[in-house]
Formats: structure tokens, C-alpha cells, sequence
């Protein structure tokens, strides 16, 4: 497990990063929590690698009432404890384990762009954007949106000789909530499927918007516009109360109205017909189709919740 | 202070230097030393046609390619059949490199040693070689039908069969026996492959010097290996030295031996005249170690209203992989284990062990015990279930009587000598997990089970250990025996006993294992045996040289030896303790001396007064010295038993399975450190749940392991363990000097067992396969409701 000859690059700006991308077929090394195994395994065998864990400029975080921006060296603990999106966040809790959280970046799993992992989901979800950048006599740049930057599996837009400079996620509307509801078969596992949800509901606590992303269960994330099965549904509980939560932490929802319970189901399967889940050696194609509906039943309700619960902020 | 640390909860002395850093474990060693990779097959199963070595040539670094043609007759020999056994009939064992075939992926193939190990691998990336595929035999169902054959010469692929047998009290057969029962049941038990996955794979490092050679190996038995390497590369025992360093983590894996890495690194490095290591990676050890437990089980009961079994008839294949370089003792322990706590009125078990284009098969922790265990605890469950009756009311109706030790179960154990249990009871064990985990208050509901599972253990196996004891003139006690740690402690518990026999405070004992240069002679460490045989053998020594000791202090003082007592390091006469004498002192005298190094010395040179003219300076009949060696030889295995019990909850919707609590009574006799034997129940428990619910090797039909990491086989994290509740039973050993019984398999044994009654009981469904996955949970929910929807 060690891999094969490669020549080192470390650019000290993002400029000098640029131009050697442009004059050799090389891989970045930002975190390297996905690359190194694929080297070591002889997976991958990159001849040049271009590190770019010097290039301190690429380590920001600028929030702004728009969104947050998310430099290519900001690792996930990073985005995680700056709480600067509330579904970055939620999301960045169920990646991997704090060792790997430690020195990941969040671009690095997005261009990695594994259908499994989280954050390529939560990209999706809300629209967000990929700066890409390359050098042709001058830094070029060229901002991706989620769903034409996300390709095939371990595939995004990312051309040779680009660089990933930045991710931008797009804030919420008022009213908002989210959820990111998954099950892997151990504590940081990739999911073997998971649903995030982002729901916006009215001063009436109906549901105006509501939309998921999943992972595991498809190519890429799979994104669905469920407005129309869940649209004006009152959310249940929003006048207050404590979460019941069971043994395995779900919100009992008991409450539910009967309409409501229909439109939740009614997304969920809208969810589940959209997905194409395989077989692997953790769980049957079928078990992931049922629970992608399970989940997303989960994550819209609590993301309405949320979002009801948001009304008076 | 006390000197009676004999069942103290002392810490463990080793856990300073392993937990920060300081071990010295197999790749700490030979910093400078030429590294070593092997080219393994990517093929299940395929002839070798050619191997060209001139494209890695070129490679910087490189010092040496080997194939099987490059080795000298006796070191390319096929290893050794470690433990024959009339049974099996047609053994077959792989050659240190491939000859001709390779039987499963992972086998090496061709050995590099270069410069480094990066070097070393970029020529294992470029060697070519040319394979003919051969049609592989992937599973147990494939190999029993015998349609491709692993080796040409075993014909159904069959190694070996036996058939014990144990008649009921009138003389019938178990097949007639259960015709009659009044209730008969069969059914089909599947268990899967899983593996020990030592944090620290196997290692070799090995020095020559133009005479001895030293070898560094990561292994269970250092001085086994010493005579394996020393017969096989023609050297003389006394030229070789084998030293297990720091070992992380053994589990079974490492008792095989010699691996062909402990036989080629060495002879590399007598070749080259340069040091060799060589580290295995993950990579390796998935698929070029070793696996276990893969089983399908067919079983029949018969039984009467009570639930006592009448008769039990057990039909095995054992899937023991490409190679049986263990023998079958696996199928022996699962075969004879199988019984239990209980009485089974007639016996018969047939085992079939075949070969398949996989990697070999031998023990892992608790070996072929889970899967026994897990036989006969479904089987209590459901005769339970067809009676209606409580699984525990089952169980104890089957129970040996604590009256009835020693109980003879009529079979032949793993050592060769009769299964007769030593002492145990059964019925308090029941009383007591029943107790601890609330049987009888647990409130039943769907989505919520409680289970249980209960064994018997057989521990301590032969044929011996031994142990010496040194009080040096500083007053330290050195203590070595020649079986290995990987782990488990030994430093703490040799050391409690010596100092808690020989009166000294423990800080001033230290404990060398598995260090051929300090014992010579020695088994290993498998199958919970290292206490009760090192233990009891330095028990052992160590009242040889207290009985020395007291004799020389006798003297000194002018008293009676009897008279004599030894606390915190000090010879005193009982009841006078200003009539006193330091151990050191006494160690001083133990050896007459015609030089004086120091102060101390001068007190045993020939003209100080101690000395008495009449006598020789060393009596005869004794040595120089304050030291003793004596070893343990038991006439056969002393047997620990536990019941464990758990409750889970199950997810309606996504059916994980949750444990929300794990209960564990445990007899292991005297114990002699009840933190570290809760240390090794816990650690166990773990394992157990990883082979329950989370672990398996999953092989395509090409005989790929397409899980060979551990990003996909699913070792569980500490996260998916609950905490272990744990009660101690002590029904101490007849059978030696301690009266203890091993406890470092305890852990594992049950957990299936006790996990598939848990989630049987929570949802009503027949739980017969292990592992269960959230997954395979759904689709027998799934089936469920088919077969509801069809009636």
C-alpha cells in the first residue's frame, strides 16, 4: 500500500497552483481523505500532484445574507464549528468521523463528488455553485450550478488544468427549515442512503416549497421538487412542544393530521420513484428503495417542523 | 502495603508505555533494513505459465526477485500440516511461494526486497505473470457438490470427515432417539465468514550475522517459529533467537505458523547478508491471512414436554478455504463445544470440512465455538418456542447439576484427552444473568427482544507452559515465560503472581514473554490458555525459589524455615518482624561470590562470615543463585462457561438493529485480575457483534473478496458497542494449583447466539443466519408478509 512515483508540486498562491495545473495532468491534493487511499491502493496513480494545503487565501469563510462562500482548503470541522449554513452544518455531523473531519475539505468531497456523500446532497439541494478556475495567460474562472457540476459517480465538472477555488451555498428563505436524515450501517459510514430536505412554509405553517436531495441511490444526488405532493400542508406541531424521540431518534409524529400524513407519503413515494438504487454488499437495492422513503418521509416532516418553528425569528 | 495482589483490580502495568507511543511494535523495528513485498495472485484459481521479472528490473532500489524455482529445496518445501489428525484424510498445505497453481487471491507469487517498500512495490507493479484461469470453487454449497476441484488430487474437494458419536444411557443411537422423542424438530443454521483483523498485521524482520540469526516476528508463538525457521533453513536451534516484540493484537491469526514470510524474510536475509523486513498491510492481510466461521449447520432434535433434548443430530460443512495448515481443529471445538452447559441424552455429529478457492480457515477467537454455540442455543430457543415455554425454564431443565462435576461428555476434546468438565454451576450462572439483565421484569413488545445465549468453554489446553523466576541482589524479581502477549495484559497478571507467592511489593517484578533468548520452551498463546499455564507456571517457580529463599534466610537468621515469612520484600520470622532479612540480601547469598562488585557483594565472598567453612560453597543438589524454573503439564483442559443476555430494539421502519443492553455472567474460576478479565469479556463482546451484526467476507463467484478493506468490511467502532454489564462467578479450577480457567475468548463466544434470540424475540421471525443486516432484517420482514399475504 504505497504509491507509485509521483512529482510534488506546492504553489504557494493560487496563480502559480494555476499554472501548473495548466502544464501537467495533475491531481489536487487539498485533504487528501479520499486521493491517498486511491494512491496507496495504486487506484489512482496521478503523475504530478499539486498541494495546495499552502495557499492560505483559499482557507476563507465569507457568509453574507446571500450565502456562504466556501474556500477549497476549509475543512470540514472548519465549516462545521463556523455554523455558517444551518444544512452545511447539520450535514457536516455525519461525515465520517472527527479525525477525517479534521483535515477533509469541503470542496475536496464535493469534486471527489462520491453519490454517497453528504455534501454533494446538500449542494444540490439548495442550488448552489462551484468555482472552477484555470489558467490561460490569466486566471480564468467559471461558476458551475450543483446540477451540472455533479456528472456521474466520482465524476463532476471539473475539467484538466481546472481548479476548484470555491463552493457557494445559497442561504434560505424565510421560513425555512431543513433535515438531513440518513442510515449507514456504522457511526460515519457512507449512508447507504440518506435524504436531505429543505421546506419552506407560510405565516400559516403550510408548506409553500419543499425539496430533497438523496444520496446513495443513484449516479448523483438524486434532487426532487416535491412542492406539489407536500404544497399546503399544515405542519404538525408547529404551535410548540417537545420533540418525542424514539430509540433510534426520529420525531414521532403521532400528531400528524391525516392529510398531512397522506401528502408526507405522497412525497415520499414521489422521492422514491425518482431514485435508482443498486445492490452492494451492505444492503439490497430494494431495502435502499424502501428507506430512501422512510427517510424522506423523516426529513420533510422535520424540516417543515423546523421551518414552522422558524416563523417567529 | 499489601503484597497480596492475587484478585486485585491492579492496572495494567504495560498500558503507560502502549498508550503513548512507546511500544515497540514490528515496524519500529529495522529502521535500516531492506524492505519486502510479494506479488500475490489476483486469481482465485489458475496455473502459472510464466513469470517474466525483466520489466521490474530497471526499478531504483531493487536488490532481489524470488520465485519458487529460486528456492533451495528445503525452504521451498510446502509448510507444514501443523496438527495432523487421522480425520483428515487429505491435507493439503500451500509452498512458501507459489508452485504451479495458485488456489485463492492473495497467495503469493513472487517475493521483491528492495531498497525500500515503495521501491519494493513498484517492481511487485511491474513483474509479469502469465496465469491460465482454472475454474474456481467459491462457497460451501459449490464445494460440496464437487463439480471443480481446488486441488486435482482431492477428489469432492472433501478434507476431511468425522463422525463422533455419543449413545443415550441405553445404548441408542441419536438417530433413534429422536425418531421416538415425543417432539422432533430440523432445521438449517448458516454462519458467514469473518476474521481476527488485528489492528497489527503480521511482520518479520530478521538479522544474520554469518552465524546466528535473530528473527522479530509478530507472532502467537515465537518459540515454535524459532523451530520452524531453524530446521528450515538448516540451522542449528542454538543459532536462532525468535523474538515476539510488542503485538497488536493476535486473535488467533498469529498462533499459525511458520507464515511463508517467516520463512523466506529469514532466509533473505542469509542470502543477501542484509537485515529484511518485511510489514503486511491491510491489503494483505484480508485476503493472504486467514479467515473463520463460515458454517451451514442441518440439525435435528427430538426432545420431551419439558423441553430436556433426547437426542441431537448435527450435520456440518465446514468451509476451511484453500489450505489446512491448522488441521481441522476448528470443526473438533465447534463438533465438541456444541454440547454446552447441558446433557444431551444421544449425540451424533458428522463434520465435512472441503476446500474452496478462498483464503485458509483457522482459528479465530472463540474457534468454531460461536458457531457451536450458536447451534445449540437456536436449537433451546426453538424447542422453547414449540413448547411455549420461557427460553431460560428450556435451558435449565438440560443443565449438568453442580453435583455432577466431574462431568464426562463421552467425546474427545481439541487436545486429544476426554471432555470432561471440570467444575462449573450452571443453574446459579442462569439465576444470576437472569438477575442482572431483569428476564423476568422485561417488558415484551414488538420492536423490543430480550435474548440469551449460554456455553461452555474449554481453556488451558496442553501440552504445557513454563515459567522462571530471578530475585537479582537489587532485590527485583524477573519473570519470564516463553508463550506471547499481544495485548491481553500478561505484564499485570504474571507480575501479581509473583509478587503476590513470592511476598514482594509489584513494582519490583517485570515480566519478558514470547523471548526465545530468555525461555526456550513453550506452545503459544491460543485458545485461553496463558494464564492458566504461564500463570500457574510461574506460580509454580516462584515457590521453588521461595522455598530456597527461606532456607537461606533460615540460615542467616538461625531459624526455622517454617518458622519463616516474606512480606514487602522482607524475610521475617512470623511474629518477630525485627528478625528480618532483605530478599535482596538473600539473593546475595544464594550466590557465593570470590569477588566483591559492590558493598552488597562482599556479604556472600569467601572470607565475610556468612560463609560456613564446613560446607561447599554451593550445596549439593543446588545452584548458584536465587532462581527457579518449573512448568505447568495439566492432564487435560479445565472448563470456564458463561451466559450472556441482551435486549435490542428493532426500527420498525429502517430495522436497524440497536443493542440497548448487553449483560455478561462470567465463571473463569479464580480470577486473578477482575479488571482485565472484564477488559478481555469486553473487548470479546465487541468481536461478538461485529460477527452478529456487522462483519463478513463477501466473495463474488470469481472468489474475489470484493469487501477487502475496511472501509466495507464493517468492523463495528466503538460507537456501535453498548456498555457491558458484567457479574463474576468463581467455581474454581480442581485441575491446578491457581485454580483458575482462561478467559480470553469468553467474550465472543455467545454474541450471535444471544443477538439472533434478541432479534428473533423482538419481531417474531426465525432469525438462522449470522450476520444480520438491517437489510436482510427487511427482507425477512418482507417475506413474512408474503407468506402472511399467501395463507
Amino acid at each position: 500500500m504505497k504509491p507509485p512515483p509521483f512529482a510534488y508540486h506546492a504553489p504557494r498562491d493560487v496563480g502559480a497552483a494555476l499554472r501548473t495545473l495548466a502544464q501537467v495532468r495533475g491531481k489536487v491534493l487539498a485533504g487528501g481523505q479520499s486521493l491517498i487511499p486511491l494512491m496507496n491502493m495504486r487506484l489512482a496513480a496521478p503523475e504530478h500532484l499539486v498541494d495546495i494545503n499552502r495557499i492560505g487565501s483559499l482557507s476563507a469563510i465569507d457568509a453574507t445574507p446571500a450565502g456562504v462562500r466556501v474556500g477549497a482548503l476549509v475543512r470540514h470541522s472548519d465549516a462545521e464549528h463556523a455554523g455558517a449554513h444551518p444544512l452545511l452544518t447539520r450535514a457536516l455531523k455525519l461525515v465520517a468521523h472527527p479525525a477525517i473531519r479534521n483535515r477533509g475539505t469541503v470542496v475536496g468531497s464535493l469534486v471527489h463528488a462520491d453519490p454517497a456523500a453528504e455534501l454533494p446532497a446538500v449542494l444540490a439541494v439548495l442550488d448552489g455553485t462551484v468555482r472552477l478556475a484555470r489558467w490561460d495567460g490569466r486566471a480564468v474562472e467559471r461558476e458551475v450550478p450543483a446540477r451540472e457540476f455533479f456528472v456521474g459517480p466520482l465524476e463532476s465538472a471539473v475539467e484538466p488544468g481546472e481548479l476548484a477555488v470555491s463552493a457557494f451555498f445559497p442561504a434560505l428563505a424565510p421560513r425555512t427549515g431543513t433535515a438531513f436524515e440518513e442510515v449507514a450501517r456504522r457511526h460515519g459510514d457512507y449512508a447507504l442512503a440518506g435524504v436531505c430536505a429543505v421546506v419552506t412554509v407560510d405565516g400559516d405553517a403550510r408548506v409553500t416549497a419543499a425539496r430533497v436531495a438523496c444520496v446513495g441511490v443513484g449516479p448523483v444526488p438524486v434532487v426532487v421538487d416535491v412542492t406539489g405532493a407536500c404544497g399546503g400542508v399544515d405542519v404538525p406541531g408547529a404551535s410548540g412542544g417537545a420533540d418525542v424521540t424514539g430509540a433510534f431518534g426520529e420525531v414521532d409524529m403521532t400528531g400528524a393530521s391525516g392529510s398531512a400524513a397522506g401528502g408526507w407519503a405522497e412525497a415520499a413515494r414521489a422521492v422514491q420513484e425518482e431514485t435508482e438504487p443498486e445492490s452492494d454488499v451492505h444492503a439490497s437495492a430494494a431495502y435502499r428503495r424502501h428507506l430512501v422513503g422512510v427517510l424522506a418521509e423523516r426529513a420533510l416532516r422535520n424540516a417543515a417542523r423546523e421551518g414552522a418553528a422558524a416563523r417567529g425569528a | 502495603m499489601t503484597t497480596r495482589l492475587f484478585g486485585e483490580p491492579v492496572q495494567r502495568r504495560e498500558d503507560p508505555r502502549l498508550l503513548t507511543g512507546q511500544g515497540r511494535y514490528l515496524d519500529d523495528l529495522g529502521r535500516d533494513a531492506l524492505a519486502a513485498a510479494f506479488v500475490r495472485s489476483p486469481h482465485a484459481h489458475a496455473r502459472i505459465r510464466d513469470i517474466d521479472v525483466a520489466p521490474a528490473l530497471d526499478v531504483p532500489g531493487l536488490v532481489a526477485i524470488y520465485t519458487w524455482e529460486d528456492l533451495p529445496e528445503r525452504v521451498g518445501r510446502a509448510l507444514p500440516l501443523l496438527i495432523p489428525h487421522p480425520a483428515l484424510t487429505h491435507g493439503r498445505t500451500a509452498y512458501p511461494l507459489a508452485r504451479d497453481v495458485v488456489r485463492h487471491v492473495g497467495e503469493p507469487v513472487v517475493m521483491v526486497v528492495a531498497s525500500d517498500r515503495y521501491a519494493a512495490e513498484d517492481a511487485c507493479a511491474l513483474i509479469e505473470v502469465d496465469y491460465e484461469p482454472l475454474k474456481p470453487v467459491v462457497g460451501l454449497e459449490e464445494a460440496v457438490q464437487g463439480a471443480a476441484l481446488v486441488h486435482e488430487d482431492v477428489p469432492g474437494n472433501v478434507g476431511a470427515h468425522l463422525v463422533q458419536e455419543v449413545a443415550a444411557a441405553d445404548g441408542r443411537g441419536a438417530g433413534e432417539v429422536i425418531e421416538a422423542a415425543p417432539h422432533t424438530l430440523s432445521f438449517r443454521l448458516d454462519i458467514e465468514r469473518s476474521a481476527s483483523m488485528p489492528l497489527e498485521g503480521r511482520g518479520v524482520y530478521a538479522r544474520w550475522d554469518g552465524r546466528d540469526l535473530r528473527v522479530y516476528s509478530s507472532t502467537q508463538t515465537s518459540t515454535s517459529v524459532r523451530m520452524a525457521v531453524a530446521a528450515t533453513l538448516g540451522l542449528p536451534l542454538p543459532h536462532v533467537e525468535v523474538i515476539a516484540p510488542d503485538v497488536g493484537g493476535g486473535f488467533g491469526v498469529k498462533i499459525v505458523h511458520p507464515w511463508p514470510e517467516e520463512i523466506l524474510v529469514p532466509w533473505a536475509a542469509m542470502t543477501l547478508g542484509r537485515e529484511v523486513k518485511w510489514a503486511e498491510d491491510r491489503r494483505e492481510h484480508f485476503i493472504s491471512s486467514a479467515h473463520e466461521r463460515a458454517q451451514i449447520q442441518h440439525v435435528r432434535v427430538g426432545f420431551d414436554d419439558d423441553g430436556r433434548v433426547l437426542g441431537l443430530d448435527v450435520t456440518i460443512r465446514h468451509d476451511h478455504g484453500a489450505y489446512t495448515p491448522y488441521g481441522i481443529i476448528v470443526p473438533i471445538v465447534t463438533s465438541t463445544q456444541l454440547l454446552g452447559p447441558y446433557k444431551i441424552g444421544a449425540y451424533r455429529v458428522a463434520f465435512t470440512s472441503v476446500y474452496t478457492n478462498t483464503v485458509q480457515v483457522t482459528p479465530y477467537r472463540g474457534a468454531g465455538r460461536p458457531q457451536a454455540v450458536f447451534c445449540m442455543e437456536r436449537t433451546m430457543d426453538k424447542i422453547a418456542r414449540h413448547l411455549g415455554k420461557d427460553r431460560t425454564e428450556v435451558r435449565a431443565v438440560n443443565f449438568i447439576g453442580p453435583e455432577e462435576f466431574p462431568y464426562d461428555q463421552h467425546m474427545t476434546f481439541q487436545d486429544g484427552r476426554p471432555l470432561i468438565y471440570d467444575s462449573g454451576n450452571y443453574p446459579e450462572m442462569l439465576r444470576m444473568i437472569k438477575e442482572l439483565i431483569g428476564w423476568d421484569e422485561h417488558e415484551r413488545r414488538p420492536g423490543r427482544g430480550i435474548g440469551i445465549g449460554c456455553y461452555v468453554e474449554g481453556t488451558g489446553v496442553g501440552p504445557y507452559e513454563g515459567g522462571h523466576v530471578q530475585v537479582t541482589s537489587d532485590g527485583r524479581v524477573h519473570v519470564s515465560t516463553g508463550l506471547t502477549s499481544q495485548g491481553q495484559g500478561h505484564e499485570t497478571v504474571f507480575a501479581q503472581i509473583a509478587a503476590t507467592e513470592l511476598g514482594v511489593p509489584i513494582e519490583r517484578v517485570s515480566v519478558v514473554t514470547g523471548d526465545t533468548r530468555r525461555f526456550g520452551y513453550a506452545v503459544g498463546t491460543f485458545a485461553s490458555r496463558a494464564a492458566v499455564m504461564s500463570g500457574n507456571a510461574i506460580a509454580l517457580a516462584c515457590r521453588k525459589v521461595r522455598e530456597k529463599a527461606l532456607r537461606i534466610a533460615a540460615d542467616a537468621l538461625e531459624a526455622d524455615p517454617a518458622d519463616l515469612a516474606i512480606d514487602d520484600g522482607m524475610v521475617h520470622v512470623a511474629g518477630a518482624p525485627s528478625a528480618s532479612i532483605p530478599l535482596s540480601t538473600v539473593a546475595v547469598l544464594a550466590n557465593p561470590l570470590r569477588y566483591a562488585f559492590d558493598d552488597e557483594a562482599a556479604k556472600a565472598t569467601q572470607f565475610s562470615a556468612t560463609a560456613s567453612p564446613d560446607r561447599p560453597p554451593v550445596a549439593e543438589g543446588e545452584e548458584p543463585g536465587l532462581e527457579g524454573r518449573d512448568y505447568y503439564s495439566p492432564v487435560r483442559s479445565t472448563f470456564a462457561s458463561g451466559m450472556h443476555a441482551a435486549i435490542v430494539e428493532t426500527d420498525p421502519d429502517t430495522a436497524e438493529i440497536k443493542v440497548v443492553r448487553y449483560a455478561v455472567v462470567h465463571d473463569c474460576g479464580r480470577l486473578i485480575n477482575p479488571m482485565i478479565v472484564e477488559g478481555q469479556i469486553h473487548g470479546g463482546v465487541a468481536q461478538g457483534i461485529g460477527g452478529a451484526l456487522y462483519e463478513r467476507m463477501v466473495y463474488d463467484s470469481h472468489g474475489q473478496l470484493v469487501n477487502a478493506s475496511f472501509m466495507d468490511f464493517l468492523m463495528p467502532y466503538a460507537t456501535e458497542i453498548p456498555h457491558v454489564e458484567t457479574a463474576h462467578l468463581e467455581t474454581p479450577s480442581p485441575l491446578n494449583p491457581l485454580g483458575i480457567k482462561g478467559a480470553g475468548e469468553a467474550g465472543v463466544i455467545p454474541v450471535s447466539a444471544v443477538i439472533a434470540s434478541a432479534v428473533e424475540d423482538a419481531e417474531g421471525i426465525d432469525v438462522d443466519r449470522m450476520p444480520i443486516s438491517p437489510s436482510e432484517l427487511f427482507e425477512l420482514r418482507e417475506l413474512r408478509e408474503l407468506r402472511a399475504a399467501m395463507e
